[in-house]
């Protein structure tokens, strides 16, 4: 039973299909977007971007763009020395580049213009000199080459971060197993590509302070930021996020032109706004990292995992962003889905001259999901089993803890299973391993994958022992309720979250409430959107404040009309006794009596998760108050002449826990099956030429994403299995359900026609090369064939849990005993 | 190079039902003159480039991409915009499907997937879903996978032929 629930009482807006709270003005073109936001003497901005992928700033010389009509400000890095960064260890970025560049779209130069065609000819009058420098353009490159270094810090040489983790050993597994598999995989990098280009306005307002407004998904953390590059009071800033035209984890990063219209409004008094061009969203990025993978797991017979070694380098990009959470996210979520007693985890991090990725969907552990979920199946086949039946067969249990220390509550993957099982036919389409008794014809094929996701993370970006979110109500005498949250919506619908959770409570109508969000003048801090917390996390705080809220009002209501408190029930706008339920007075009355009672009615509520049972160094990702739960099964239709895969259906189920509303959930749930599918058979971030580090095609017209002509179709099961730390049981939607898409349509091209595409995208070169392998009686596999060669630093070692471990890494002299 | 002192064109042309004239650079595409000229920002952009469909008008009543039609050749023109699609406060059906289905999540693709829509269903009031699909293959959303875009289509699609539709329940709550 959920901590936070309705105490058995009937709920009467959670659950139920309402209508976002944004929607109308969404449907008519009402909402505000950042770059929608005009203010009176307002400039444009504009970057010079570096046309080099690694070079050094010799000079930088703006003097004919400055003379140029219109020109009111240019600026250049060394106006803002001051670097920053997401993470606290990763404080790499300057908002325009002084010493060198590290790749092409490194901003360099800014201007503000009277308008958006003087600034872009300024731009291109500003002259720079530089001094070309080799280029690091690959993850083998980073490891073997140190000269030049792309960065003056990191792990070695061109290694940004190395992890070595091991928890129990790994060796003992594999010595118990009947069946050791190693293989190799890889996956593509790509990019979120939100409809919507970032966009940012700043105004140094007459009082002396700043606002920002700015399409991100973590105005705190850019409120930090600016507070850090710009050296102001934070107390002098204010940021606004405005609602996002999609994130998916692009705008998760305080960003070079965020700082730069800032500083431009500075210096010249006036509202500066800047909007990126698709062009320059590309360079951005900060999306999926491409990782290389190699993947050792013993198994018994029946299936169930006995050890496991997990090998991950990703290609970072040139700066560190989110990339130290990004490698031990790819190494984290391996035990949450099947049993795995002993697991051994090395990741490695290279900085290349290419944008930095960061976190996209799923941050971190789409890729290893596809490595683990498609090695699975390739064990299946070898043990003879249903691979369907064999992860069911080795799930982990509820109300455990992990080898690494995750501890899991509620878990409903088993019914997931059953229900796509049951739905898709599995079992009259299933190859059963067995090509000459298929039971769909050659070309059309089903496979299988699972997945599990955080609903949040465990602990912020910079260490701190505050809420995580926090939400405040305001009840006026006229029976309005204002709820305020930093929280930030995406287009998820976290706004609607908060007015109905908070409805619930007060037995009001959503739309009732005023809901004001992420503006960091205005709103409790709430960490921003990212890691699937705010659900859970601004849901918890807003059961709290809605409650002290209730608490007020019931009491006051009690003495007006001498009725028990415990007596007294909030629904229909009305506050009455449920023994005699007519009587009672209206909504706004009580607030009256409340606020004649206590004086003016607010009340504040925050969250906190609770810690996690993991102490050793890394133990901070990962943990999580919850995780949500998906399967997926693929039906798809491969053209062995062509290589074409058509994914026709996909039956996913997903462990909601409770869904808040449902129908918000099956669009989050049908979003991410679409943008797994995009990842698994045609998108990708990759570039040509010039040693590979020149952008292949940053336009939406070639970096192909589904249309409606490639989009599948989707059978949707929600499962609810309430978890006790989410909001009336309620786990995260927005991010789980991509993970199993990828594995499941490898897979299920495997069943069709018999080649192993260890690699994403799938894409039709890929299938007619293997089957052209298959053909000539060589192995039917198209993938990485190797890893580089790395000097991993010695594992840091934890006893499990079912070893009697505490959690904590041993002393090293153990290690040599 | 642009001069910012460079005289502008004027055009008079009928907007969302009302006569309009506005001056502008003319080298401004329709969307910029939407958008910069006119205040109208509802029609929203997401390349510039006529890849996305995000940033869909109607002229004379047929969907094209303001950003690939120069703001000039609006003269005389009539051009709807999102903020003109609803009857005063009356939404417009589809309007009223898509916020009632989640078919807006961001809603940046939104005003674009509407207009594209409403030209749809104007020539075909009983489109099949292939033929929903073939019709917003140019618009570009990330967010819904475009299920909920098909549903909302086809239930504004049976309420305008006057029948009591809802969503079935299994695009609600799953299966």
């Amino acid at each position: 039973m959920p901590k936070n629930g309705n105490n058995g009482k009937p709920l009467n807006v959670v659950g139920k299909p309402f209508r976002k709270v944004d929607a109308r003005a969404k449907c008519t073109g009402q909402t505000k977007f950042a770059d929608d936001i005009v203010l009176p003497r307002m400039l444009f901005c504009k970057i010079l971007r570096s046309h080099l992928p690694h070079a050094l700033i010799k000079n930088v010389d703006v003097s004919k763009a400055l003379a140029l009509p219109g020109v009111i400000s240019i600026i250049t890095g060394k106006d803002l020395p001051i670097s920053y960064g997401i993470l606290p260890v990763s404080q790499d970025e300057l908002a325009l580049c002084i010493d060198k560049v590290r790749f092409i779209g490194d901003p360099v130069a800014a201007v503000a213009a009277i308008d958006e065609d003087v600034a872009f000819d300024a731009m291109n009058l500003i002259e720079v000199e530089y001094e070309p420098l080799n280029t690091i353009s690959s993850i083998e490159e980073a490891i073997l080459i140190d000269d030049p270094l792309i960065h003056e810090y990191g792990d070695a040489g061109n290694v940004h971060k190395k992890v070595s983790l091991e928890f129990g050993n790994v060796e003992d597994g594999f010595a118990l197993a009947d069946l050791v598999r190693e293989d190799t995989f890889f996956y593509e990098g790509n990019t979120h590509l939100p409809m919507e280009q970032h966009a940012a306005v700043g105004n140094f307002d007459p009082d002396n302070k700043l606002t920002l407004w700015s399409s991100t998904q973590t105005p705190h953390y850019v409120h930090r930021a600016l507070a850090k590059v710009l050296e102001l009071p934070a107390s002098h800033i204010r940021v606004i996020a405005t609602p996002n035209g999609g994130g998916f984890g692009g705008k998760s990063d305080p960003f070079n032109h965020e700082v730069v219209v800032c500083k431009l409004s500075m210096l010249t008094g006036r509202p500066v706004k800047v909007t990126l061009t698709r062009e320059e969203v590309f360079y951005c990025h900060r999306g999926r990292h491409p990782v290389l993978m190699h993947v050792k797991t013993g198994v018994k017979k029946d299936g169930a995992i006995t050890g496991m070694h997990f090998q991950t380098f990703l290609d970072g990009g040139a700066y560190g962003s989110y990339g130290v959470a990004s490698t031990f996210y790819t190494g984290a979520l391996q035990t949450v889905t099947y049993d795995v007693p002993r697991y051994k985890f090395q990741g490695l991090r290279a900085f290349t001259n290419k944008p930095p990725c960061g976190p996209k969907r799923g941050h971190g552990t789409p890729q290893p999901r596809f490595g683990l979920e498609v090695q699975i199946d390739k064990i299946a086949e070898e043990l003879k089993l249903d691979p369907a039946a064999m992860r069911r067969a080795n799930l982990v249990k509820p109300d455990t803890v992990t080898a690494n220390y995750l501890r899991i509550g509620s878990m409903g993957l088993g019914k997931c299973l059953d229900k796509i099982v049951e739905g898709s036919g599995w079992t009259d389409k299933f190859s059963g391993w067995d090509q000459d008794n298929r039971k769909l014809p050659y070309g059309k094929g089903i496979g299988i994958a699972c997945s599990s996701y955080i609903c949040g993370a465990g602990l912020p970006i910079y260490w701190n022992n505050m809420p995580q979110s926090g939400v405040q109500l305001r009840l006026d005498r006229q029976g309005g309720v204002c709820v305020m949250c930093g929280s930030t919506d995406i287009g998820q619908g976290s706004d609607s979250i908060l007015a109905y959770i908070v409805a619930e409570v007060l037995g009001i109508d959503p739309f009732d409430i005023r809901v004001i969000t992420a503006d960091t003048d205005l709103t409790p801090v709430d960490l921003g959107s990212y890691s699937s917390r705010v659900t859970l996390m601004t849901g918890n705080a807003a059961i709290q404040a809605a409650e002290r809220a209730r608490e007020l009002l019931v009491m006051a209501v009690a003495e007006e009309l001498k009725v028990p408190i415990e007596n007294l029930s909030l629904a229909e706008r009305r506050v009455f006794d449920v023994e005699n339920p007519e009587v009672g007075v209206t909504f706004a009355k009580a607030v009256v009596l409340a606020e004649s009672k206590f004086g003016t009615i607010g009340t504040v509520g925050s969250y906190s998760p609770p810690r996690s049972p993991g102490r050793y160094k890394g133990a901070g990702v990962g943990p999580s108050p919850a995780y949500s739960y998906s399967a997926a099964i693929a039906e798809v239709d491969v053209d062995p002449s062509t290589g074409i895969v058509v994914v026709e259906r996909i039956w996913i189920a997903h462990d909601i826990g409770k869904s808040i509303n449902p129908m918000l959930v099956m669009g989050q749930v049908e979003g991410s099956v679409y943008m797994g599918l995009g990842e698994v058979l045609m998108e990708e971030m990759v570039y040509r030429a010039n040693r590979n580090v020149v952008h292949k095609f940053p336009s939406m017209l070639e970096y192909k994403s589904p249309t409606t002509m490639e989009m599948c179709d989707v059978k949707t099961y929600l499962i609810e299995d309430p978890d006790p730390n989410g909001p009336y049981g309620a786990k995260e939607v927005g991010q789980g359900p991509l993970l199993p898409v990828p594995p499941a349509v490898a897979n299920a091209v495997y069943d069709a026609v018999g080649v192993r595409i260890d690699e994403v995208p799938i894409t039709p070169e890929k299938v007619l090369k293997a089957l052209r392998e298959k053909a000539k009686g060589r192995d039917g596999r198209y993938g990485p064939t190797g890893i580089p060669s790395v000097e991993w630093p010695e594992p840091l070692r934890v006893l499990t849990p079912a070893e009697g471990g505490d959690g904590k890494e041993m002393p090293r002299v153990a290690v040599h005993s | 190079m642009s001069n910012p002192t460079k005289q502008k064109s004027h055009i008079q042309f009928a907007l969302n039902g009302e006569p309009a004239e506005v001056a502008f650079a003319p080298h401004k595409t329709l969307l910029e003159v939407l958008r910069e000229d006119l205040g109208l920002m509802g029609t929203k952009h997401g390349c510039e480039l006529g890849e996305c469909g995000t940033c869909t008008v109607l002229v004379n009543g047929r969907a094209i991409l303001s950003c690939l039609m120069l703001g000039l050749d609006a003269e005389g023109q009539a051009v709807k915009t999102i903020e003109g699609m609803a009857e005063g406060a009356q939404l417009h059906p589809l309007q009223e499907t898509f916020a009632d289905t989640g078919a807006a999540q961001c809603g940046y693709c939104t005003p674009g997937f509407l207009l594209v829509a409403e030209e749809l269903l104007k020539k075909d009031p009983n489109p099949s879903r292939d033929v929903i699909k073939e019709a917003l293959s140019g618009n570009l959303c990330r967010c819904t996978g475009y299920i909920k875009i098909y549903e909302a289509v086809e239930l504004a699609a049976a309420r305008m032929r006057g029948e009591e539709a809802e969503l079935p329940r299994e695009s609600v709550y799953g299966l």
